[in-house]
């Protein structure tokens, strides 16, 4: 609302001015907080239903589209806990959680490696390849997978998680090395002149002044591969042929074909638990998951 | 930390310039900079491994394949352009895919930044609270993609769910949208707007970044809200806008998990969620016809290609940075 507005209202009204404006603002705010609430409930809505569902017996699905309960039960974790396929639940938690640990260290590592060399080396070629390497940020990575596939198919490592994870080991996310070096470039370069004066090579100088000066970003990095991986689908989709070998989305996936047969109790509490790590995970993390994406983005 | 970004511009930039100090050509330094290449590439090597043998060689082996016939079990067998020919005249399955696609990305991406935008601004309206608004907008988008939430969003839209249920108590009867095939496309649309938080979080640091005179200004000149949200936010917004809408309409085309988990796999119904990729898989995958879905890959990396360029050439005209006019 625009000032002039105001000032010609309170001319009008004459002395009531000023408390007009503030319980017009007081007024204002309160509306906005009512559209808020009704926002965040419409978008927390399915969260909220998921884990109320989770107690639902299967028969009540059908019958029951509302968020609470009837008969409430444990029943649909009982039977999630033991598994689907002749494979335990914590077995599927135990790939997922190694295949996120792994992805995460080698990301972590191998694109900081990387974002140093295109942020802080002045060396020949680094104009082509950093614009190769900003190139691969506008990939569809269906345009690679065929030909990995029948790679890995040939080195018999299919049903392994190295087709899964190699590609965290080789720095392929473009991004992740962009957001790095955005974050290297801050940090002011006496600091490496200061350290050559001294005779230190570019090892020295990343392992020792620049990992501790960036672990900031590389949180960041860490906490959205971790998710990533934690979320990941289509890789093991592609790559994973034994239940065993199963992280908990391709045990979902199991659930969820099995559903012609019916048993929304257990896919249901089985999707809330896959979820809860990565909520858990959200609330510890939050600062640093919403600083890293916004800084990455804004260049100003 | 959005300070931090800005200021990451300020000295990248005086970084670069530092940089451009005039190289001595003496013998001494040549052997320096050796050592630097040495250097640099010795740190690339991952990813320069990465960068040949996960990304340039396949790609370029993937376009080989896209003029064969290859099943995995026998050579390819070189046919030319016939799998090319083959999409374009001789395959329903692919046109629809293609069309389902278009009209997700089309209708979906602006939806997406316009709701992303829309609930920036009223974040950055008030202070009460607003962490934890920012936290509840944008938690869908860190787990929209998951099977978990695939799942759910079935769930909340099969017949006599809890969207079937609460559109009916509003009179309006549309049945489940799972099945529907007019619904299931606005249905995984609706999915992938649910998951805005991300963008809205990078439109919200946009904000933050304009300078507040500019609205003092507008306000003392008797600006409207409407024109100064045309007149400031808006263009001071645009490389942000750009950066979103590239990003965004790239990684729409390229939507798989939801739509393979809510159709079981099978694109169904009517083929109306056997989105782009969802039918180059089941190409590749479940018919080992690895050619075909090559050259679907191709026409993919073209189309994407062509959408970038235009999203680049068009932003000239609409993008603005500050400080280019003084």
């Amino acid at each position: 609302m625009s000032a002039t507005l105001q000032t010609t209202q309170a001319v009008v009204t004459g002395t009531a001015g000023p408390q007009r404006r503030v319980k017009r603002k007081t007024w204002k705010t309160i509306i906005w907080l009512i559209a808020m609430i009704v926002l965040a409930a419409v978008i927390l809505y399915p969260l909220l239903w998921l884990t109320l569902a989770t107690l639902k017996p299967s028969s009540e699905f059908g019958t029951n589209p509302g968020l609470i309960p009837e008969q409430p039960t444990w029943q649909n974790f009982v039977r999630v806990s033991e598994g689907i396929a002749g494979v335990p639940m914590w077995r599927f938690f135990w790939n997922t959680i190694v295949l996120s640990v792994v992805a995460t260290a080698a990301t972590v590592i191998s694109h900081a490696l990387a974002a140093y060399a295109f942020a802080r080396i002045r060396f020949k070629g680094s104009k082509i390849l950093f614009t190769c390497m900003i190139a691969t940020l506008l990939l569809p990575f269906h345009v690679v997978i065929i030909p990995q596939y029948i790679i890995f198919n040939n080195l018999n490592l299919i049903d392994t998680y190295i087709p899964i994870l190699i590609g965290k080991f080789l720095a392929t996310e473009a991004f992740f090395v962009f957001l790095i070096m955005q974050f290297i470039r801050s940090v002011p370069r006496e600091l490496d002149e200061a350290a050559r004066i001294d005779g230190a090579g570019h090892a020295r100088i990343f392992f020792s002044i620049m990992l501790p000066l960036i672990v900031p970003t590389l949180t960041t990095v860490a906490i959205f591969t971790f998710l990533g991986q934690w979320n990941d689908f289509f890789g093991p989709l592609l790559y994973l042929t034994s239940p065993e070998n199963y992280p908990l989305s391709m045990a979902l996936k199991m659930y969820n074909d099995q559903t012609s047969v019916s048993d929304y109790g257990a896919t249901t509490a089985a999707s809330f638990i896959a979820l809860v790590p990565v909520l858990l995970f959200f609330v510890i993390f939050q600062r640093f998951i919403i600083t890293g994406m916004s800084s990455g983005a804004v260049k100003g | 930390m959005t300070d931090l970004s800005t200021r990451t511009v300020v000295t990248g930039d005086a970084s670069k310039r530092a940089q451009r100090r005039p190289v001595p050509q003496s013998r001494g330094a040549a052997v320096r900079q050796r050592r630097e290449n040495i250097a640099a590439y010795t740190f690339l090597i991952p990813w320069l491994v990465g960068f040949f043998g996960l990304t340039v060689g396949p790609m370029l082996y993937t376009l080989y394949l896209s003029f064969t016939n290859y099943n995995l079990f026998s050579a390819p067998t070189w046919t030319g352009l016939d799998n090319y020919i083959r999409l374009f005249t001789n395959d329903p399955s692919f046109i629809q895919s293609a069309k389902i696609t278009l009209f997700y990305v089309l209708v979906g991406t602006p939806l997406k930044l316009a709701v992303a935008l829309g609930a920036a601004m009223l974040l950055n309206y008030r202070d009460t609270a607003a962490t934890f608004f920012r936290s509840a907008f944008y938690v869908p988008s860190l787990i929209g993609a998951s099977v978990s939430v695939a799942i759910v969003w079935r769930a909340m839209f099969v017949t006599d769910g809890p969207v079937d249920s609460a559109l009916s108590f509003f009179g309006i009867n549309l049945g489940g949208w799972v099945g529907n095939v007019d619904l299931v496309v606005p249905m995984m649309i609706l999915l992938a707007v649910w998951g805005f938080g991300g963008t809205m979080i990078i439109f919200l640091a946009g904000l933050k970044n304009i300078p507040g005179e500019l609205y003092e200004a507008a306000d003392v000149d008797g600006a409207g809200p409407l024109r100064k949200f045309r007149n400031i936010t808006l263009p001071m917004l645009s490389p942000v806008i750009f950066f979103n809408l590239l990003l965004e309409t790239i990684g729409a085309f390229q939507v798989f998990g939801s739509a393979y988990i809510i159709s079981n796999g099978t694109g169904g119904p009517a083929g109306m969620t056997n989105f782009y990729t969802v039918y180059l898989y089941k190409r590749a995958f479940t018919d080992s016809q690895m050619g075909y879905a090559s050259a679907m890959a191709w026409v993919l990396l073209i189309v994407v290609a062509i959408v970038a360029i235009f999203i680049f050439r068009s932003s000239q005209s609409w993008v603005h940075y500050a400080g280019d006019e003084k």
